[in-house]
């Protein structure tokens, strides 16, 4: 029940993107086509799990028995950047199918926030192993699905009549918003 | 080096307007929705990103001559990622309950877009000098930005600012402006501005 819950909470009522405002840049950078919304989304999903995968060891095994906590964010960012290359040469050798799909985002990810920030904010809840990794599922479909909808909304924003101001950037984030807003629904989910 | 010098006002000044981070070129969005919700994690995380850039700035303009090209990246993320431990560690000992608000932002500068796009665009290439200019001006552009959108969200939000009540007892909090949906209305309007006011700029 403990893993349903962190599910669904990783996934609507914390939303990366909505909620917790992490990976603005890709979500607002990348959400103006569907299919690479979708791509970027899989990949996210694939490296965040990966991360809680390596990261939850590597903290609780090594990091914490040695008191050396405070180098967790260079230990993270180095973790995140190998793993990232390991996968690209991994998917490279065996799929390429899978390889020109995600194409070029899937380095983009080593500097995309939600990774680090799921590696950071998931150590500090004391999460058993297993529950790091629904909580890395959960983060990462959340945060495609929200790439998704976006992507869905801003095809119709294309032929919408917007001012000309607030064209581009300022929309998305305003459209965001009232996505957050209904997202904010989801909290009465679990109590 | 470029060809065409820019001269070293220049290099300050852009930051604030022409090149600001945050209404420009939209780097850094993420900290800049999150932590908006009071005035003091404003300055708060200001200076710590001032810091971080400063310091990643001149080192790596310093450095720029040893670090081969090929790894650049992994060397820029690393001396970024000890200036943000430092800061970070700094914080929680000294301002504990400002830490604790700002969460797990402070070390995700490491991957704020904006030290990383300024030390690959600026510092890589340019000397010490202009880097340290080059950073201030980034600074206090990015600043700025912060100040605004966090001043606007707690006066509308919790009518205060800086904890101190501003607004009289006439006034009702629109409770939403505090809330995720806030920072993004607040940081689209202010988008739409920005735009706004550069156009008419360029007409006049």
């Amino acid at each position: 029940m403990t893993l349903v819950i962190i599910f669904v909470s990783a996934l609507l009522i914390n939303n990366f993107v909505l909620a917790q405002f992490l990976g603005i840049c890709s979500f607002i950078g990348i959400s103006n086509n569907m299919t690479s919304s979708v791509s970027m989304g899989m990949a996210v999903t694939f490296v965040m799990v990966l991360t809680a995968v390596v990261c939850w060891p590597i903290y609780f095994l090594v990091l914490v028995p040695a008191h050396l906590e405070f180098l967790q964010t260079l230990t993270f960012i180095l973790v995140v950047a190998c793993l990232v290359q390991f996968v690209e040469m991994f998917i490279k050798k065996t799929s390429i199918a899978l390889y020109d799909a995600l194409g070029i985002y899937l380095p983009l990810i080593t500097t995309n926030c939600a990774i680090l920030g799921f590696a950071l904010i998931a150590v500090t809840r004391n999460y058993s192993y297993l529950e790091t990794i629904v909580y890395g599922v959960g983060s990462g479909l959340g945060y495609t699905l929200a790439m998704v909808l976006m992507a869905g909304v801003r095809g119709k924003l294309e032929t919408a009549d917007i001012p000309k101001p607030l064209q581009g950037p300022g929309i998305v984030l305003i459209t965001a918003g009232i996505m957050a807003l209904a997202f904010m629904g989801f909290a009465g989910l679990i109590k | 080096m470029a060809s065409q010098q820019n001269s070293l006002s220049y290099e300050f000044i852009k930051g604030i307007w022409k090149e600001n981070p945050n209404l420009v070129a939209l780097l850094g969005m993420c900290p800049t929705l999150a932590i908006t919700t009071s005035l003091q994690n404003a300055v708060g995380m200001s200076l710590a990103v001032a810091f971080c850039l400063l310091c990643s700035e001149v080192f790596i303009a310093a450095l720029r001559n040893l670090i081969p090209t090929q790894v650049r990246m992994a060397a820029f993320i690393v001396i970024i990622a000890a200036f943000v431990t430092i800061s970070d560690l700094y914080l929680r000992a000294f301002q504990p309950s400002l830490s604790k608000s700002l969460g797990p932002f402070v070390p995700l500068i490491v991957v704020n877009c904006i030290i990383m796009g300024r030390v690959e665009a600026f510092s890589s290439k340019n000397g010490v000098i202009r880097s340290i200019l080059d950073s201030l001006g980034m600074s206090v552009g990015y600043g700025l930005v912060l100040f605004v959108i966090s001043g606007i969200r707690e006066l509308i939000g919790n009518g205060t600012l800086m904890g101190y009540r501003v607004m009289g007892s006439w006034w009702d909090n629109w409770l939403v402006m505090i809330l995720p949906a806030g920072a993004f209305l607040t940081l689209g309007s202010l988008l739409g501005l920005a735009q706004f006011m550069q156009s008419k700029l360029k007409k006049s």
